[in-house]
C-alpha cells in the first residue's frame, strides 16, 4: 500500500494528557493504574482512570454531546496542537475531503446506566434530559468530532470491541487510496463505565492487582480509558525523513469464539502477515512490537504463538497495558500513538508490572526501557468476536 | 480517483412485510401490494446449539439476510470479507444490562456481556460460516446504511475482492424505545464483487453529493425508510427491483448524501 503520513497525533490516558506527559511516564516507567474508585463500582480491581475528565467542558454549541466519553474526547483534542493541525489540513484539502473514523466499544453508555437509576417511578420512562443519540449511541463521538473540527467528509464509528480504533486506520487508508478523501482524523475514545467493569468481572477477566502482561502469574486485565487521535494524510511528493508513516495494515477474523481468542492465535497470525505484506516488509524489518498483551492467560498465550510463528523468538516486544490499562476500543489508537513516540524518540518501552515472564511464552518480552534506533514497529489489537488488526508504522527516511 | 464501483451478485432482505428479496422485489416493483406485518426472524440454525441459544434478534436478523444474499449469489461464504452496519447492537440485551446495573445486585451474566458488543452479529456470522477474512462493524446512527455502503464499496474498489455488506437494525424495548423509537427489525444484505465475471444483478457506482435523499412514494414504506436506519436502503432496493437504470440519492450524514448510479446487468 501507499504509505500515509501521521501529520499530527495525540493521546490522553491514565499516564497523562498529551504526548509530553505520556512520554515522561513511559521514560520514568510510571503506571497510571490505581485501585478502582470509579463511580459507585464495588469491584476489587485496578483501573486506569484519566484525571480531569469530568471537569472538562464541551464547546458551548456542542453541549448536547455532554457525556464522559465526549468529555474525554474533548480533553484529548485540546492537546498537542491537534485542532490547529486539522484546521491547517482542512485549509489544504477542504473540509469535505477529510473523513472522521473513530473506534469505541461503549461510547457514552454510562449516561444510560445513570439514567436507568433515575427512571420515572410511575411510567418507567428515562429522564427527559437524557439524550440517546448524542451520548449512548456509538456514533456520538464521531458526530461530536466532525462538529468540533468543522469537518464535512465521510464519518463512521468502528465497533469491533478492542480492535476498533486500530481498524479505523485501515478504513481511512482505503478511502484515501480510493481518492474519496485526502486526509482523515482517526482514533479511538473509550471511557470507564459500569458495563465493562462489571462485564469483564463477570467473565472473571479482571485482575485484582494491576495487570501483569506475559507474567507467569498474570490473571486478567486492568480496564483503562483513553482518547487518541491521529491526522492521517496523503503525503506530499517529498516527505520529511523524520515523519512517521503508516506503512501497512492487516485485518482478520478468528471465526472461533465470541470472547476467547483462537488458542493457536490463528487470526492474529493472519493479520500480522497481512500487515507485513501490505508494507512490503519481512519480519526482520520490524524493530519493536507493541503487543495487544492484555494479561489474560489465554490472550497472551495465543498472541505469543502468533507472534513467534511469524517473528521467531528474537523480536523485541512489550505490552504497554501495565502502564495505561486496557483502553478497550481506544487501545488501538492509543498504542499507535505510543508506537509513533517509540520511533520518534528511539524508545522501546519496557512492559510494567511484569516481574517473571511466563517461561511457556517464548517471545522476547522487554521489561526495561531500551533506547535504540527504532525505525519500524508493529502494533497488535485483537477484540471480542475474534476481530484482529495489526498496524505497521515507520520513519519516512 | 478510483470509481467506487461494485457488482451486486446477491441480495437478502427481511423486514416488516418483507420475507425475502424476491417477494420484496415484487412489492417494490409494484407487482404485489405492500401488506404491513411484523418482521419474522428465523432461528439461526447455522449456529451450533450452544451459540444458537445465546443469540438475540440482532444476530438472527443479520444471519438471515447474510445467508439469503450469499445463497442467491452462490458465494463461498467463508471466503468473503464483510461489513456490518447498524445503528445499535442488541437492544433487549442492552436493556437487561442497564436494569441489572441500576439494581442493588449488579451481577451480570457473562453471556449478556459478550452479547453487548456492537460486533456481536459479526462474531456469530464468522463462527457460523467459518469466515476468517476482515469483518468491519460500523455505526453511524441514522447514517449507518450509507456508512456501511461506502465502506463496502471502498473495500471492493481498493482491495479488488468481494465483500458482503449487511445493514440491519432491531428495536429497543421501553424505556429506551421512548428515546430511540425503531418500530421493527429491518435488514438488507448485498454480495458486492469487483467485476461482472459471475452473473450480476446490477452495477453500482457511488459518490458523495449535496442533493437531497430520494423518498418512497408509498407512505408506509416512507415511514419505514425514515424510522429504521437500515431501511434508508429502500430507494436503492426499489431501483434494483424495477431493474431501472439511473441515479438514486440515499440518505447519509447531515452534511452529505450518497448518490448511487444503478445499472442493471442483463
Amino acid at each position: 500500500m501507499t504509505p500515509l503520513r501521521l501529520t499530527s497525533f495525540t493521546a490522553t490516558s491514565a499516564v497523562g494528557r498529551g504526548l509530553g506527559e505520556t512520554l515522561d511516564a513511559l521514560v520514568a516507567q510510571r503506571s497510571g493504574l490505581a485501585p478502582c474508585a470509579f463511580e459507585t463500582v464495588e469491584i476489587e480491581t485496578h483501573v486506569g482512570e484519566v484525571r480531569g475528565v469530568d471537569a472538562t467542558a464541551l464547546p458551548e454549541d456542542l453541549r448536547s454531546f455532554n457525556c464522559r466519553n465526549n468529555r474525554l474526547a474533548q480533553l484529548a483534542l485540546l492537546q498537542d496542537g491537534f485542532i490547529d493541525a486539522v484546521a491547517a489540513s482542512a485549509e489544504r484539502w477542504g473540509p469535505k475531503r477529510i473523513g472522521v473514523f473513530l473506534g469505541t466499544s461503549t461510547s457514552g453508555i454510562l449516561e444510560t446506566e445513570l439514567a436507568y437509576r433515575a427512571r420515572d417511578p410511575a411510567s418507567g420512562a428515562l429522564p427527559r434530559e437524557f439524550n440517546y443519540a448524542a451520548t449512548h449511541n456509538s456514533f456520538s463521538v464521531a458526530d461530536f468530532i466532525l462538529s468540533a473540527l468543522h469537518l464535512e467528509g465521510p464519518g463512521a464509528v468502528m465497533c469491533t470491541a478492542c480492535s476498533s480504533s486500530a481498524k479505523v486506520f485501515a478504513s481511512a487508508q482505503r478511502m484515501i487510496s480510493a481518492g474519496m478523501i485526502d486526509a482523515a482524523v482517526v482514533g479511538g475514545v473509550d471511557s470507564l463505565c459500569l458495563t465493562t467493569l462489571y462485564g469483564f468481572h463477570s467473565l472473571q477477566l479482571t485482575s485484582r492487582v494491576p495487570c501483569r502482561p506475559f507474567d507467569v502469574a498474570r490473571d486478567g486485565i486492568s480496564i483503562g480509558e483513553a482518547a487518541a487521535f491521529v491526522l492521517l494524510e496523503r503525503p506530499p511528493a517529498q516527505v520529511d525523513g523524520d515523519a512517521i508513516m503508516l506503512l501497512g495494515t492487516g485485518e482478520s477474523s478468528d471465526a472461533y469464539h465470541m470472547s476467547s481468542p483462537h488458542p493457536e492465535g490463528r487470526g492474529a497470525r493472519a493479520s500480522i502477515q497481512q500487515a507485513l505484506l501490505a508494507a512490503e516488509l519481512v519480519p526482520g524489518d520490524i524493530d519493536y512490537i507493541n503487543l495487544h498483551g492484555t494479561a489474560t492467560v489465554s490472550n497472551d498465550s495465543a498472541e505469543d504463538l502468533a507472534v513467534t510463528s511469524v517473528f521467531g523468538t528474537r523480536a523485541a516486544c512489550s505490552s504497554t497495558k501495565g502502564a495505561t490499562g486496557h483502553a478497550l476500543g481506544a487501545a488501538g489508537a492509543l498504542e499507535a500513538v505510543i508506537c509513533a513516540l517509540a520511533i520518534q524518540k528511539g524508545l522501546m518501552p519496557g512492559g510494567l508490572r511484569t516481574t517473571d515472564v511466563d517461561p511457556k511464552l517464548k517471545l522476547h518480552y522487554l521489561r526495561e526501557n531500551e533506547r535504540t534506533d527504532v525505525r519500524r514497529v508493529l502494533s497488535n489489537s485483537f477484540g471480542f468476536g475474534g476481530a484482529n488488526c495489526s498496524l505497521i508504522f515507520g520513519r519516512a527516511g | 480517483m478510483i470509481p467506487l464501483t461494485a457488482y451486486i451478485q446477491g441480495i437478502g432482505v427481511l423486514g416488516p412485510g418483507f420475507a425475502d428479496w424476491p417477494s420484496t422485489a415484487a412489492i417494490l416493483s409494484g407487482a404485489a401490494p405492500y401488506l404491513a406485518a411484523a418482521t419474522v426472524l428465523p432461528a439461526p440454525l447455522s449456529l451450533p446449539p450452544p451459540e444458537r441459544r445465546r443469540t438475540g434478534p440482532v444476530v438472527k436478523l443479520a444471519l438471515a439476510i447474510g445467508f439469503e444474499a450469499t445463497t442467491r449469489a452462490g458465494a463461498e461464504r467463508h471466503t468473503l470479507a464483510s461489513v456490518f452496519s447498524s445503528s445499535g447492537g442488541d437492544g433487549y440485551n442492552c436493556h437487561e444490562i442497564c436494569q441489572v446495573l441500576a439494581s442493588s445486585d449488579r451481577q451480570l451474566s457473562p453471556t449478556r456481556f459478550h452479547n453487548s458488543v456492537h460486533n456481536v452479529a459479526a462474531g456469530y456470522w464468522s463462527i457460523a460460516v467459518g469466515a476468517t477474512a476482515r469483518a468491519n462493524v460500523l455505526c453511524a446512527y441514522d447514517a449507518s446504511f450509507g456508512a456501511g455502503l461506502l465502506e463496502a464499496l471502498t473495500q471492493v474498489a481498493v482491495e479488488r475482492t468481494p465483500v458482503l455488506l449487511l445493514a440491519y437494525d432491531t428495536q429497543y424495548p421501553e424505556p429506551l424505545n421512548g428515546k430511540r423509537p425503531i418500530p421493527d427489525a429491518f435488514g438488507a444484505a448485498f454480495v458486492l464483487a469487483p467485476d461482472a465475471r459471475a452473473p450480476a444483478l446490477a452495477k453500482l457506482t457511488a459518490m458523495l453529493t449535496d442533493s437531497g435523499a430520494e423518498c418512497m412514494s408509498e407512505p408506509l414504506l416512507e415511514q419505514m425508510r425514515t424510522s429504521i436506519p437500515a431501511a434508508r436502503s429502500l430507494p436503492m432496493l426499489s431501483r434494483l427491483a424495477r431493474r431501472d437504470s439511473g441515479r438514486v440519492v440515499l440518505d447519509y450524514l447531515r452534511h452529505a448524501r450518497l448518490a448511487v448510479e444503478v445499472e442493471p446487468c442483463s
